[in-house]
């Protein structure tokens, strides 16, 4: 019973997305498919979020910054018209500087805003949106010089190239760069046959395998032994100590300022190079659109998986991406089967994301309350 | 010596002077200081562009009027101590129902506008007390549950557009599609109502006397409701919630008062504003509204505390004349979306400023 109760969440998740699952009347093993992929594309941006959430800064909506500098970094990869993996190394190399200035002057910016971070978070990657549009539009081809012309929007005259980078950039020369490195496919236990052994007879459509791109699960493993690493060394120990009590930390003689802007450079970096995994995955980057939502989707993968404000693992991470990702496969397809519409399904997703970032942040809220008044 | 003296005391005086100058710069302050700045730049660019000034003053006293009450309805909340009202969002898709449902049941001109303007403000009320029962049991983080119930709303109302069974083929989508069209427009029903009413032409500049009177009522009703009985007791259970406790004022009920209050003026908000814009916006339109009429009053020198009218009245003119300016602008000097971006860097720059101060009270 008192399992249940910790895990409500998760719990009602997992019986959502299996309505869900019935509902859409996907074939299983495009269903699977679908998810390895989905996985292999977001946990490293999930599990990024772990470190502020420890050191008792709550959900860093501000990972929008690290997904930017992945951006800036792709850019300039594509720029120099590098390919392949080597292109990809790059690219995350040359995150990383721009995730740790990003990352610093935010938590500059959160250090002074104690006590409420999350909504700093929030305005500061609607903020930081800004600022980035202004710069990939103004001074992209401006101001700062871009080799690859076809990467800058025509001007006026439509002629010559102007100034601005397009909306959409090509990343095929390094789609999959991770995943190839080493994947692997399965062949799914054809289920129609197994079931005509036993004399029942069911149509199910034609077993498609199931490609697992095992590099990209190996770097995520080694990032969630890392994580664990991480809060055994005296780096990890300060950051809990912050994350219960920022006064007691303080006395104890621990630079509280300092460490709280570690933390947000550590989840900056990392979302960098997760945002790097997502797109080498997806293969193009919009470049007006694909950081736009990395802030809303992470907090609301790690918080389907169980977590709260003031506590998060990776296994509730990896959790939470599985579920979250599983709900946004099959909800158009559960949506236009049960109300006859595909955007009804879709409009359910965003709700849910939403709604589920609201009602946790609220039931923190909630519960904090009720401990001071005690 | 005595010379001496009167020197000493001309200099003291200078110094006070100067002391208050600067104290009036500071009350100013600094954000304010800067916005005006650009304004005056951003004038001054148009008029050497050639750009007619007769129709970007219109403009400006029509964004003026229509964005106002949206601006009005962060006074209650921020003054019950509950900082700026994040949700803004669950007032304006009650505004937004009231608007269609006048539609629906056929009604034109002013009975239409009226009936819609009461009945989403009801709607608005009822939402605004709902939102009250959640919000006094997280006392400390309105801004961040605001913000998501805000979002939450207009995704779930996503699929009331697409899923109620309005009729009226001035809305729905005539094929192809279910349910309610992106932006319905409302000429023939009550586009520019207010607008229209007593408007009249001064030196090339149009001014829209019905939109303006109808803000200078609502703010004319919010002076009065904080000089009320309730009033003084939402302020004071917002200033200092202890000792409002100790006077007998009953906190929970002053917040709920002021998220209905809060949420009723932005369904109220949200119609005069589709009138003078000509278009009811559904779906995603309301998602950023919150900010942008949080973001004016802040620049007319709100905290997340503490607010005036002269606040609602100076933020809502300064900002919504830089950007009715800054468009055509930066459409002339930088490239097309230039002004939009401007919107998003002006007023989330300028929620960032007012979280990071210190006064700021969470």
């Amino acid at each position: 019973m008192k399992i249940l109760r910790g895990n409500v969440v998760p719990l009602f998740f997992i019986v959502l997305c299996g309505l869900g699952a019935h509902y859409s009347g996907l074939a299983w093993p495009f269903l699977v498919n679908e998810i390895v992929t989905r996985i292999a594309r977001n946990s490293f941006l999930v599990i990024s979020l772990i470190v502020p959430v420890l050191a008792g800064m709550g959900l860093n909506f501000g990972i929008v910054l690290g997904a930017m500098a992945a951006q800036f970094a792709f850019i300039a990869v594509v720029n120099f018209q590098w390919t392949g993996s080597a292109g990809i190394l790059l690219a995350s190399a040359l995150s990383v500087p721009f995730s740790v200035a990003f990352g610093w002057l935010a938590g500059l910016l959160f250090n002074r805003a104690k006590g409420k971070e999350m909504i700093t978070g929030i305005i500061l990657g609607f903020f930081a949106n800004g600022i980035y549009q202004m710069v990939c539009l103004t001074l992209v081809g401006w101001l700062i010089p871009v080799r690859l012309t076809s990467l800058l929007l025509p001007d006026k005259s439509g002629v010559g190239p102007g100034v601005g980078l397009i909306n959409t950039i090509d990343l095929r020369s390094m789609q999959y760069g991770i995943d190839n490195l080493w994947k692997i496919r399965l062949t799914m236990p054809d289920i129609q046959e197994l079931c005509g052994s036993f004399g029942w007879n069911v149509t199910i459509p034609p077993n498609i395998p199931i490609s697992v791109p095992v590099g990209t699960l190996i770097l995520i493993a080694l990032l969630c032994r890392g994580i664990h690493f991480l809060f055994r060394t005296k780096l990890g120990q300060d950051f809990r100590a912050v994350g219960q009590d920022r006064h007691i930390a303080g006395i104890a003689g621990i630079d509280v300022n300092r460490v709280r802007v570690t933390a947000v450079v550590i989840s900056t970096v990392l979302a960098g190079l997760g945002q790097i995994v997502f797109l080498q995955n997806m293969g193009n980057l919009q470049t007006y659109g694909s950081h736009v939502q990395v802030g809303t989707f992470a907090v609301a993968s790690l918080l389907i998986g169980g977590a709260t404000v003031t506590r998060a693992t990776v296994g509730q991470a990896l959790l939470g991406t599985l579920l979250f990702h599983t709900l946004f496969v099959v909800s158009p397809q559960a949506g236009k089967n049960l109300m006859g519409n595909v955007q009804v399904g879709e409009y359910f997703r965003v709700f849910v994301s939403y709604g589920v970032i609201g009602v946790a942040l609220a039931l923190h809220a909630w519960r904090r309350r009720g401990e001071t008044e005690e | 010596m005595p010379k001496n003296e009167t020197m000493k005391e001309a200099m003291e005086e200078r110094t006070v002077a100067e002391n208050r100058l600067v104290q009036i710069l500071r009350d100013f302050g600094m954000t304010r200081s800067i916005i005006v700045v650009f304004l005056v730049y951003l004038l001054a660019q148009a008029y050497f562009l050639d750009l007619p000034m007769g129709q970007l003053f219109s403009s400006m006293l029509v964004r003026f009027g229509m964005n106002g009450i949206l601006a009005l309805a962060m006074v209650p909340t921020i003054h019950a101590g509950m900082g700026p009202n994040f949700a803004l969002p669950l007032g304006v898709v009650c505004g937004l129902v009231g608007g269609t449902a006048a539609m629906e049941m056929g009604l034109r001109g002013w009975p239409s506008f009226l009936f819609a303007l009461f009945f989403g403000a009801l709607l608005g009320g009822v939402m605004g007390w709902l939102y009250a029962l959640l919000l006094n049991r997280i006392k400390g983080q309105e801004m961040t549950v605001g913000t998501y119930c805000g979002f939450s709303i207009v995704s779930l109302m996503c699929i009331f557009w697409t899923l109620a069974p309005y009729t009226n083929t001035e809305m729905i989508w005539a094929y192809g599609g279910t349910g309610l069209r992106n932006t319905i427009s409302l000429a023939g029903w009550f586009e520019k109502i207010l607008d229209n009413l007593w408007a009249f032409e001064i030196y090339g500049v149009r001014v829209p006397t019905g939109t303006l009177l109808c803000f200078a009522l609502f703010c004319a009703g919010m002076k009065l409701f904080l000089r009320s009985r309730t009033g003084i007791a939402v302020t004071a259970a917002g200033s200092n919630p202890r000792l409002a406790r100790a006077a007998g004022i009953k906190i929970d009920r002053c917040r709920t008062i002021a998220s209905i209050v809060s949420n009723a003026l932005a369904a109220a908000g949200m119609l005069v504003y589709a009138q003078s814009f000509g278009f009811l916006q559904l779906y995603q339109a309301p998602l950023f509204m919150a900010f942008f009429a949080v973001a004016s009053v802040l620049i007319g020198g709100a905290s997340m505390s503490r607010i005036t009218l002269a606040n609602v009245l100076i933020g809502n003119l300064l900002f919504q004349s830089v950007l009715v300016v800054s468009m055509p602008v930066a459409n002339l000097v930088f490239s097309d979306n230039m002004s939009e971006i401007l919107r998003i860097v002006i007023s989330n720059g300028i929620i960032l400023y007012a979280l990071t101060r210190k006064e700021a009270v969470a």
